[in-house]
Protein backbone atom coordinates (compact mmCIF):
# COMPACT_ATOMS: atom_id res chain seq x y z
CA UNK A 1 0.00 0.00 0.00
CA UNK A 2 2.65 2.46 1.16
CA UNK A 3 4.89 1.22 -1.63
CA UNK A 4 2.15 1.84 -4.18
CA UNK A 5 1.61 5.38 -2.93
CA UNK A 6 5.36 5.99 -3.13
CA UNK A 7 5.37 4.59 -6.65
CA UNK A 8 2.57 6.91 -7.65
CA UNK A 9 4.39 9.99 -6.32
CA UNK A 10 7.56 8.94 -8.12
CA UNK A 11 5.51 8.57 -11.30
CA UNK A 12 3.91 12.00 -10.60
CA UNK A 13 7.38 13.52 -10.37
CA UNK A 14 8.54 11.86 -13.57
CA UNK A 15 5.51 12.86 -15.63
CA UNK A 16 4.59 16.30 -14.23
CA UNK A 17 7.67 17.43 -12.34
CA UNK A 18 5.67 17.80 -9.09
CA UNK A 19 8.26 16.50 -6.67
CA UNK A 20 6.98 15.55 -3.23
CA UNK A 21 10.02 13.79 -1.84
CA UNK A 22 8.45 13.78 1.61
CA UNK A 23 6.11 11.04 0.43
CA UNK A 24 8.39 8.64 -1.40
CA UNK A 25 11.81 9.39 0.09
CA UNK A 26 12.07 7.86 3.54
CA UNK A 27 14.80 10.26 4.66
CA UNK A 28 12.81 13.37 3.71
CA UNK A 29 9.64 11.83 5.10
CA UNK A 30 11.34 11.23 8.43
CA UNK A 31 12.63 14.80 8.51
CA UNK A 32 9.21 16.22 7.77
CA UNK A 33 7.48 14.06 10.39
CA UNK A 34 10.03 15.27 12.95
CA UNK A 35 9.42 18.87 11.88
CA UNK A 36 5.68 18.42 12.09
CA UNK A 37 5.92 16.89 15.57
CA UNK A 38 8.34 19.62 16.65
CA UNK A 39 5.85 22.29 15.59
CA UNK A 40 3.13 20.54 17.59
CA UNK A 41 5.45 20.18 20.58
CA UNK A 42 6.54 23.82 20.44
CA UNK A 43 2.93 24.96 20.04
CA UNK A 44 1.63 22.91 22.96
CA UNK A 45 4.36 23.95 25.38
CA UNK A 46 4.03 27.63 24.49
CA UNK A 47 0.25 27.36 24.63
CA UNK A 48 0.29 26.00 28.17
CA UNK A 49 2.95 28.43 29.44
CA UNK A 50 1.30 31.44 27.78
CA UNK A 51 -2.07 30.60 29.34
CA UNK A 52 -0.40 30.28 32.75
CA UNK A 53 1.29 33.65 32.18
CA UNK A 54 -2.11 35.09 31.25
CA UNK A 55 -3.82 33.80 34.40
CA UNK A 56 -1.05 34.92 36.75
CA UNK A 57 -0.59 38.25 34.94
CA UNK A 58 -4.28 39.06 35.12
CA UNK A 59 -4.21 38.25 38.83
CA UNK A 60 -1.16 40.48 39.42
CA UNK A 61 -2.77 43.24 37.39
CA UNK A 62 -5.44 43.52 40.09
CA UNK A 63 -2.83 43.72 42.83
CA UNK A 64 -3.13 46.51 45.34
CA UNK A 65 0.58 47.24 44.91
CA UNK A 66 1.16 49.98 42.37
CA UNK A 67 4.54 48.65 41.22
CA UNK A 68 3.26 45.16 40.65
CA UNK A 69 0.57 46.55 38.37
CA UNK A 70 3.11 48.73 36.57
CA UNK A 71 5.45 45.82 36.06
CA UNK A 72 2.70 43.76 34.43
CA UNK A 73 1.69 46.73 32.32
CA UNK A 74 5.30 47.23 31.23
CA UNK A 75 5.59 43.58 30.27
CA UNK A 76 2.42 43.76 28.18
CA UNK A 77 3.51 46.95 26.41
CA UNK A 78 6.95 45.55 25.65
CA UNK A 79 5.74 42.28 24.18
CA UNK A 80 2.65 43.53 22.46
CA UNK A 81 4.31 46.47 20.79
CA UNK A 82 7.37 44.75 19.34
CA UNK A 83 7.53 42.22 16.50
CA UNK A 84 7.83 38.63 17.66
CA UNK A 85 10.81 38.03 15.39
CA UNK A 86 12.66 40.92 17.02
CA UNK A 87 11.79 39.47 20.42
CA UNK A 88 13.12 36.09 19.39
CA UNK A 89 16.40 37.61 18.16
CA UNK A 90 16.62 39.73 21.28
CA UNK A 91 16.30 36.72 23.54
CA UNK A 92 18.52 34.41 21.54
CA UNK A 93 21.28 36.76 20.41
CA UNK A 94 21.24 39.55 23.02
CA UNK A 95 20.31 37.82 26.26
CA UNK A 96 21.55 34.42 25.10
CA UNK A 97 25.05 35.79 24.51
CA UNK A 98 25.20 37.13 28.05
CA UNK A 99 24.26 33.80 29.60
CA UNK A 100 26.98 31.57 31.07
CA UNK A 101 28.15 28.57 29.07
CA UNK A 102 28.41 25.04 30.37
CA UNK A 103 30.33 22.00 29.21
CA UNK A 104 28.21 19.38 27.47
CA UNK A 105 28.79 15.64 27.52
CA UNK A 106 31.23 15.83 24.58
CA UNK A 107 33.35 18.36 26.45
CA UNK A 108 32.29 21.28 24.27
CA UNK A 109 31.23 24.57 25.83
CA UNK A 110 27.63 25.38 24.97
CA UNK A 111 25.08 27.98 26.10
CA UNK A 112 23.10 27.09 29.18
CA UNK A 113 19.86 27.62 27.25
CA UNK A 114 19.47 26.13 23.76
CA UNK A 115 17.72 27.66 20.77
CA UNK A 116 14.75 25.45 21.68
CA UNK A 117 14.63 26.93 25.18
CA UNK A 118 14.78 30.46 23.85
CA UNK A 119 12.06 29.79 21.29
CA UNK A 120 9.80 28.45 24.06
CA UNK A 121 10.55 31.38 26.36
CA UNK A 122 10.19 34.02 23.68
CA UNK A 123 6.99 32.71 22.08
CA UNK A 124 5.37 32.05 25.47
CA UNK A 125 6.08 35.59 26.64
CA UNK A 126 4.78 36.95 23.33
CA UNK A 127 1.48 35.08 23.46
CA UNK A 128 1.31 35.48 27.24
CA UNK A 129 1.23 39.28 26.97
CA UNK A 130 -1.90 39.05 24.85
CA UNK A 131 -3.37 36.42 27.15
CA UNK A 132 -3.05 38.75 30.15
CA UNK A 133 -5.14 41.34 28.35
CA UNK A 134 -7.60 38.71 27.16
CA UNK A 135 -8.08 37.33 30.67
CA UNK A 136 -8.39 40.84 32.04
CA UNK A 137 -11.26 41.55 29.65
CA UNK A 138 -12.95 38.37 30.84
CA UNK A 139 -12.42 39.23 34.50
CA UNK A 140 -13.90 42.67 34.01
CA UNK A 141 -17.01 41.07 32.55
CA UNK A 142 -17.68 39.11 35.77
CA UNK A 143 -20.38 41.01 37.69
CA UNK A 144 -19.12 42.67 40.85
CA UNK A 145 -22.25 41.44 42.59
CA UNK A 146 -21.26 37.81 41.99
CA UNK A 147 -17.87 38.50 43.54
CA UNK A 148 -19.58 40.19 46.48
CA UNK A 149 -21.80 37.14 46.98
CA UNK A 150 -18.73 34.91 47.08
CA UNK A 151 -17.05 37.22 49.59
CA UNK A 152 -20.15 37.17 51.77
CA UNK A 153 -19.84 33.37 51.85
CA UNK A 154 -16.38 33.67 53.33
CA UNK A 155 -14.25 33.09 50.22
CA UNK A 156 -10.92 34.91 50.44
CA UNK A 157 -9.46 36.85 47.52
CA UNK A 158 -7.62 33.92 46.00
CA UNK A 159 -10.59 31.59 46.42
CA UNK A 160 -12.91 34.10 44.79
CA UNK A 161 -10.46 34.32 41.88
CA UNK A 162 -10.00 30.58 41.47
CA UNK A 163 -13.54 29.31 42.02
CA UNK A 164 -15.73 32.15 40.77
CA UNK A 165 -13.96 34.85 38.76
CA UNK A 166 -11.65 32.70 36.67
CA UNK A 167 -14.21 30.05 35.62
CA UNK A 168 -16.62 32.78 34.54
CA UNK A 169 -13.97 34.99 32.96
CA UNK A 170 -12.56 32.03 31.06
CA UNK A 171 -15.92 31.42 29.41
CA UNK A 172 -16.22 35.06 28.39
CA UNK A 173 -12.76 35.28 26.89
CA UNK A 174 -12.61 31.90 25.14
CA UNK A 175 -13.26 33.28 21.63
CA UNK A 176 -10.48 35.86 22.04
CA UNK A 177 -8.22 33.24 23.59
CA UNK A 178 -8.81 30.93 20.62
CA UNK A 179 -7.74 33.69 18.26
CA UNK A 180 -4.55 34.31 20.16
CA UNK A 181 -3.67 30.63 20.39
CA UNK A 182 -4.22 30.26 16.64
CA UNK A 183 -1.83 33.14 16.23
CA UNK A 184 0.66 31.44 18.53
CA UNK A 185 0.65 28.20 16.52
CA UNK A 186 1.37 30.17 13.36
CA UNK A 187 4.04 32.24 15.06
CA UNK A 188 5.98 29.11 16.03
CA UNK A 189 7.25 29.17 12.43
CA UNK A 190 9.44 32.10 13.46
CA UNK A 191 11.56 29.69 15.49
CA UNK A 192 12.96 28.89 12.03
CA UNK A 193 15.07 32.02 12.41
CA UNK A 194 17.07 30.54 15.30
CA UNK A 195 17.33 27.09 13.69
CA UNK A 196 14.73 25.26 15.73
CA UNK A 197 13.89 22.30 13.46
CA UNK A 198 10.17 22.93 13.22
CA UNK A 199 8.12 22.49 10.06
CA UNK A 200 9.28 25.56 8.16
CA UNK A 201 12.94 24.91 8.96
CA UNK A 202 12.69 21.32 7.82
CA UNK A 203 10.81 22.31 4.67
CA UNK A 204 13.62 24.72 3.89
CA UNK A 205 16.19 21.93 4.24
CA UNK A 206 14.15 19.69 1.98
CA UNK A 207 13.66 22.23 -0.76
CA UNK A 208 17.36 23.14 -0.62
CA UNK A 209 18.19 19.50 -1.34
CA UNK A 210 15.52 18.86 -3.97
CA UNK A 211 14.79 22.29 -5.42
CA UNK A 212 11.06 21.68 -4.92
CA UNK A 213 10.17 25.03 -3.38
CA UNK A 214 6.60 25.38 -4.75
CA UNK A 215 5.67 21.88 -3.64
CA UNK A 216 7.02 22.34 -0.13
CA UNK A 217 5.42 25.76 0.23
CA UNK A 218 2.07 24.35 -0.75
CA UNK A 219 2.51 21.47 1.61
CA UNK A 220 3.38 23.89 4.44
CA UNK A 221 0.21 25.89 3.87
CA UNK A 222 -1.95 22.79 4.07
CA UNK A 223 -0.07 21.48 7.09
CA UNK A 224 -0.74 24.71 9.00
CA UNK A 225 -4.37 24.79 7.91
CA UNK A 226 -4.64 21.25 9.26
CA UNK A 227 -2.93 22.05 12.59
CA UNK A 228 -4.83 25.25 13.23
CA UNK A 229 -8.03 23.49 12.14
CA UNK A 230 -7.57 20.93 14.89
CA UNK A 231 -6.93 23.66 17.46
CA UNK A 232 -10.00 25.65 16.39
CA UNK A 233 -12.12 22.52 16.48
CA UNK A 234 -10.91 21.70 19.99
CA UNK A 235 -11.51 25.25 21.21
CA UNK A 236 -15.02 25.26 19.76
CA UNK A 237 -15.77 22.00 21.52
CA UNK A 238 -14.46 23.44 24.76
CA UNK A 239 -16.58 26.54 24.26
CA UNK A 240 -19.71 24.46 23.78
CA UNK A 241 -18.91 22.25 26.74
CA UNK A 242 -18.41 25.23 29.05
CA UNK A 243 -21.46 27.10 27.86
CA UNK A 244 -23.55 28.16 30.85
CA UNK A 245 -26.89 26.34 30.80
CA UNK A 246 -29.76 28.77 30.48
CA UNK A 247 -27.63 31.61 29.10
CA UNK A 248 -27.51 32.42 25.42
CA UNK A 249 -28.16 29.86 22.69
CA UNK B 1 -43.25 44.46 78.83
CA UNK B 2 -40.62 46.07 81.04
CA UNK B 3 -40.23 44.25 84.32
CA UNK B 4 -38.15 44.72 87.45
CA UNK B 5 -35.72 41.89 88.06
CA UNK B 6 -34.31 40.99 91.43
CA UNK B 7 -31.12 42.89 90.80
CA UNK B 8 -33.14 45.93 89.89
CA UNK B 9 -32.17 46.19 86.22
CA UNK B 10 -34.81 46.72 83.59
CA UNK B 11 -35.42 44.14 80.91
CA UNK B 12 -37.66 44.68 77.97
CA UNK B 13 -38.99 41.44 76.54
CA UNK B 14 -36.41 39.25 74.85
CA UNK B 15 -34.34 42.19 73.69
CA UNK B 16 -32.40 42.56 76.88
CA UNK B 17 -31.82 38.96 77.89
CA UNK B 18 -28.20 39.09 76.74
CA UNK B 19 -25.73 41.18 74.81
CA UNK B 20 -27.30 42.19 71.49
CA UNK B 21 -26.46 39.97 68.53
CA UNK B 22 -25.66 43.00 66.43
CA UNK B 23 -24.89 46.42 67.76
CA UNK B 24 -24.36 49.51 65.61
CA UNK B 25 -23.31 52.73 67.18
CA UNK B 26 -22.88 56.03 65.41
CA UNK B 27 -21.91 54.42 62.09
CA UNK B 28 -20.67 56.77 59.37
CA UNK B 29 -19.91 55.94 55.76
CA UNK B 30 -19.03 58.08 52.76
CA UNK B 31 -18.44 57.28 49.14
CA UNK B 32 -16.13 60.02 47.96
CA UNK B 33 -17.70 63.29 49.04
CA UNK B 34 -21.13 61.81 49.51
CA UNK B 35 -21.92 60.76 53.06
CA UNK B 36 -24.48 57.98 52.76
CA UNK B 37 -24.67 56.94 56.42
CA UNK B 38 -24.60 59.76 58.94
CA UNK B 39 -24.50 58.27 62.38
CA UNK B 40 -26.79 55.28 62.61
CA UNK B 41 -27.15 53.32 65.85
CA UNK B 42 -29.32 50.33 66.69
CA UNK B 43 -29.20 46.95 68.36
CA UNK B 44 -30.61 43.65 67.19
CA UNK B 45 -31.28 40.96 69.77
CA UNK B 46 -30.94 37.25 69.11
CA UNK B 47 -33.97 35.93 67.27
CA UNK B 48 -35.24 39.37 66.36
CA UNK B 49 -36.45 40.30 62.93
CA UNK B 50 -35.66 43.84 61.98
CA UNK B 51 -36.98 45.50 58.85
CA UNK B 52 -35.41 48.61 57.38
CA UNK B 53 -37.40 50.66 54.91
CA UNK B 54 -36.77 53.98 53.31
CA UNK B 55 -36.41 55.79 50.01
CA UNK B 56 -33.78 54.71 47.47
CA UNK B 57 -30.33 56.02 48.20
CA UNK B 58 -30.98 56.34 51.91
CA UNK B 59 -28.10 54.01 52.73
CA UNK B 60 -30.07 50.86 53.57
CA UNK B 61 -28.15 48.45 51.37
CA UNK B 62 -24.83 50.02 52.30
CA UNK B 63 -25.70 49.54 55.95
CA UNK B 64 -26.25 45.80 55.42
CA UNK B 65 -22.96 45.52 53.55
CA UNK B 66 -21.16 47.21 56.43
CA UNK B 67 -22.47 44.62 58.87
CA UNK B 68 -20.60 41.77 57.19
CA UNK B 69 -17.61 43.92 56.26
CA UNK B 70 -18.22 43.93 52.51
CA UNK B 71 -17.94 47.70 52.81
CA UNK B 72 -15.64 49.36 55.35
CA UNK B 73 -17.07 52.12 57.54
CA UNK B 74 -15.49 55.50 58.18
CA UNK B 75 -16.59 56.03 61.76
CA UNK B 76 -18.44 54.47 64.66
CA UNK B 77 -18.61 50.85 65.56
CA UNK B 78 -20.39 47.68 64.45
CA UNK B 79 -20.27 44.66 66.72
CA UNK B 80 -21.53 41.24 65.70
CA UNK B 81 -21.77 38.81 68.60
CA UNK B 82 -19.36 40.98 70.51
CA UNK B 83 -16.79 41.10 67.72
CA UNK B 84 -15.85 44.51 66.31
CA UNK B 85 -16.38 44.21 62.55
CA UNK B 86 -14.22 47.12 61.53
CA UNK B 87 -11.07 46.03 63.21
CA UNK B 88 -7.94 45.75 61.07
CA UNK B 89 -7.31 42.29 62.54
CA UNK B 90 -10.84 41.10 61.92
CA UNK B 91 -11.20 37.42 61.18
CA UNK B 92 -13.39 37.89 58.12
CA UNK B 93 -14.07 34.22 57.73
CA UNK B 94 -15.35 33.93 61.31
CA UNK B 95 -17.62 36.91 60.73
CA UNK B 96 -18.98 35.68 57.42
CA UNK B 97 -19.62 32.25 58.85
CA UNK B 98 -21.98 33.93 61.30
CA UNK B 99 -23.61 36.32 58.87
CA UNK B 100 -25.40 35.05 55.77
CA UNK B 101 -26.45 37.48 53.07
CA UNK B 102 -29.01 37.33 50.28
CA UNK B 103 -28.98 39.87 47.45
CA UNK B 104 -31.51 41.58 45.24
CA UNK B 105 -30.05 40.03 42.07
CA UNK B 106 -29.62 36.54 43.66
CA UNK B 107 -25.95 36.49 42.56
CA UNK B 108 -25.77 32.74 42.24
CA UNK B 109 -22.72 31.18 40.62
CA UNK B 110 -24.00 30.62 37.07
CA UNK B 111 -21.41 27.93 36.29
CA UNK B 112 -22.54 25.67 39.13
CA UNK B 113 -25.81 23.81 39.49
CA UNK B 114 -28.13 24.50 42.43
CA UNK B 115 -26.63 21.82 44.65
CA UNK B 116 -23.05 22.89 43.94
CA UNK B 117 -23.99 26.50 44.64
CA UNK B 118 -24.92 25.38 48.14
CA UNK B 119 -21.98 23.05 48.61
CA UNK B 120 -19.15 25.23 47.34
CA UNK B 121 -18.58 27.49 50.34
CA UNK B 122 -18.91 24.84 53.09
CA UNK B 123 -16.45 22.61 51.23
CA UNK B 124 -13.94 25.19 49.99
CA UNK B 125 -14.16 27.69 52.82
CA UNK B 126 -15.07 25.66 55.89
CA UNK B 127 -13.36 22.52 54.56
CA UNK B 128 -16.23 20.37 55.74
CA UNK B 129 -16.75 16.78 54.70
CA UNK B 130 -18.26 16.56 51.22
CA UNK B 131 -20.76 13.85 52.03
CA UNK B 132 -22.03 15.61 55.10
CA UNK B 133 -22.32 18.93 53.24
CA UNK B 134 -24.21 17.22 50.45
CA UNK B 135 -26.77 15.80 52.86
CA UNK B 136 -27.22 19.18 54.47
CA UNK B 137 -27.52 20.89 51.09
CA UNK B 138 -30.20 18.45 49.94
CA UNK B 139 -32.16 19.11 53.12
CA UNK B 140 -31.87 22.84 52.62
CA UNK B 141 -33.12 22.59 49.05
CA UNK B 142 -36.06 20.62 50.38
CA UNK B 143 -36.63 23.30 53.00
CA UNK B 144 -36.87 26.00 50.32
CA UNK B 145 -39.14 23.68 48.31
CA UNK B 146 -36.70 23.04 45.49
CA UNK B 147 -36.27 19.30 45.78
CA UNK B 148 -35.66 17.89 42.32
CA UNK B 149 -33.87 21.04 41.15
CA UNK B 150 -30.46 19.95 42.44
CA UNK B 151 -29.01 19.63 38.96
CA UNK B 152 -30.58 22.76 37.49
CA UNK B 153 -28.25 25.64 36.70
CA UNK B 154 -29.21 29.16 37.81
CA UNK B 155 -29.95 30.14 34.21
CA UNK B 156 -32.55 27.38 34.07
CA UNK B 157 -34.41 28.54 37.18
CA UNK B 158 -37.00 31.29 37.57
CA UNK B 159 -36.16 34.38 39.60
CA UNK B 160 -38.05 33.14 42.63
CA UNK B 161 -36.36 29.77 42.44
CA UNK B 162 -32.95 31.38 42.09
CA UNK B 163 -33.60 33.55 45.10
CA UNK B 164 -34.59 30.53 47.16
CA UNK B 165 -31.40 28.77 46.10
CA UNK B 166 -29.54 31.91 47.21
CA UNK B 167 -31.23 31.75 50.61
CA UNK B 168 -30.39 28.07 50.93
CA UNK B 169 -26.81 28.82 49.87
CA UNK B 170 -26.43 31.33 52.70
CA UNK B 171 -28.05 28.88 55.14
CA UNK B 172 -25.62 26.14 54.14
CA UNK B 173 -22.95 28.00 56.11
CA UNK B 174 -25.10 27.64 59.27
CA UNK B 175 -25.19 31.38 59.98
CA UNK B 176 -26.58 32.93 63.17
CA UNK B 177 -27.75 36.03 61.34
CA UNK B 178 -29.30 36.53 57.91
CA UNK B 179 -29.22 39.78 55.97
CA UNK B 180 -31.75 40.24 53.18
CA UNK B 181 -31.10 43.08 50.76
CA UNK B 182 -34.32 43.84 48.87
CA UNK B 183 -34.55 40.18 47.99
CA UNK B 184 -37.93 40.43 46.30
CA UNK B 185 -37.36 43.69 44.43
CA UNK B 186 -36.41 41.97 41.18
CA UNK B 187 -39.24 39.42 41.28
CA UNK B 188 -42.71 39.42 39.83
CA UNK B 189 -45.60 39.48 42.32
CA UNK B 190 -46.36 35.77 41.93
CA UNK B 191 -42.87 34.61 42.85
CA UNK B 192 -42.49 37.16 45.62
CA UNK B 193 -44.84 35.04 47.72
CA UNK B 194 -42.73 31.91 47.59
CA UNK B 195 -39.61 33.79 48.64
CA UNK B 196 -41.41 35.59 51.47
CA UNK B 197 -42.79 32.28 52.68
CA UNK B 198 -39.26 30.94 52.96
CA UNK B 199 -38.12 34.00 54.89
CA UNK B 200 -41.13 33.80 57.18
CA UNK B 201 -40.32 30.20 58.04
CA UNK B 202 -36.77 31.17 58.87
CA UNK B 203 -37.95 33.99 61.11
CA UNK B 204 -40.36 31.67 62.87
CA UNK B 205 -37.52 29.25 63.55
CA UNK B 206 -35.81 32.01 65.46
CA UNK B 207 -33.19 33.14 62.95
CA UNK B 208 -31.96 36.66 63.61
CA UNK B 209 -32.83 38.59 60.47
CA UNK B 210 -32.30 42.06 59.10
CA UNK B 211 -34.35 42.83 56.03
CA UNK B 212 -34.14 45.80 53.75
CA UNK B 213 -37.45 45.68 51.97
CA UNK B 214 -40.19 47.46 50.13
CA UNK B 215 -42.77 44.81 51.04
CA UNK B 216 -44.65 46.82 53.67
CA UNK B 217 -47.35 44.24 54.32
CA UNK B 218 -44.75 41.57 54.85
CA UNK B 219 -42.59 43.80 57.03
CA UNK B 220 -45.55 44.59 59.22
CA UNK B 221 -46.35 40.93 59.74
CA UNK B 222 -42.88 39.65 60.30
CA UNK B 223 -40.89 42.42 61.95
CA UNK B 224 -40.23 42.78 65.64
CA UNK B 225 -38.91 46.21 64.99
CA UNK B 226 -39.16 48.66 62.09
CA UNK B 227 -36.68 51.33 61.03
CA UNK B 228 -37.10 54.06 58.47
CA UNK B 229 -33.92 55.57 57.11
CA UNK B 230 -33.74 58.70 55.03
CA UNK B 231 -30.62 60.51 53.84
CA UNK B 232 -28.36 58.41 56.00
CA UNK B 233 -30.12 58.69 59.36
CA UNK B 234 -32.83 56.75 61.18
CA UNK B 235 -35.92 58.90 61.00
CA UNK B 236 -38.25 56.72 62.97
CA UNK B 237 -38.32 53.31 64.57
CA UNK B 238 -40.62 51.22 66.66
CA UNK B 239 -42.72 48.07 66.79
CA UNK B 240 -44.60 47.61 63.49
CA UNK B 241 -48.10 48.31 64.81
CA UNK B 242 -47.09 51.66 66.18
CA UNK B 243 -44.74 52.40 63.32
CA UNK B 244 -47.34 51.88 60.60
CA UNK B 245 -50.49 53.08 62.39
CA UNK B 246 -49.16 56.00 64.30
CA UNK B 247 -45.98 57.36 62.73
CA UNK B 248 -44.64 60.37 64.55
CA UNK B 249 -42.27 61.82 61.98
CA UNK B 250 -43.57 63.72 58.99
CA UNK B 251 -41.11 61.95 56.68
CA UNK B 252 -42.39 58.54 57.77
CA UNK B 253 -45.93 59.64 57.10
CA UNK B 254 -45.11 60.90 53.64
CA UNK B 255 -43.00 57.81 52.78
CA UNK B 256 -45.69 55.41 53.94
CA UNK B 257 -48.26 57.55 52.14
CA UNK B 258 -46.40 57.08 48.87
CA UNK B 259 -45.87 53.37 49.31
CA UNK B 260 -49.12 52.11 50.81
Amino acid sequence: MLAQISQWFIWLNQTTGINLTIVYDSYDRGRMIDGFLNTIYLSLICLVISVIIGVIGAWLQRSSLKWTRRLVQGYIQLFRNTPPLVQLYFFYFAIGSLMPKIENKYGIMQPILSNWDWAIISLSFFAGAFNVEIFRSGIEAVPKATVEAAESLGFNRLQVYLYVVLPLAFRVCLPALSNNLVNLVKTTSLAYAIAVPEMLYVANQIWSDNLNVPEMMTFLLFAYVFLVGILVWAMNRLERRLQLPGYGG
Amino acid sequence: MPSETESGSVTAGKSATAEPMISLSNVHKSFGDTEVIKGISFDVAKGDVVCIIGPSGSGKSTLLRCINALVPIDGGSIRVEGQEVHDANLDRLALRKKVGMVFQQYNLFPHKNALDNLMMAPIKVLRQDKKEVRERALKLLEKVRLSGKEDAYPGELSGGQQQRVAIARALAMNPDIMLFDEVTAALDPETVKEVLLTIRELAEEGMTCILVTHEMGFAREIADHMYLTDRGVIVEHGPPAEFFDNPKDERTRSFLGQIL
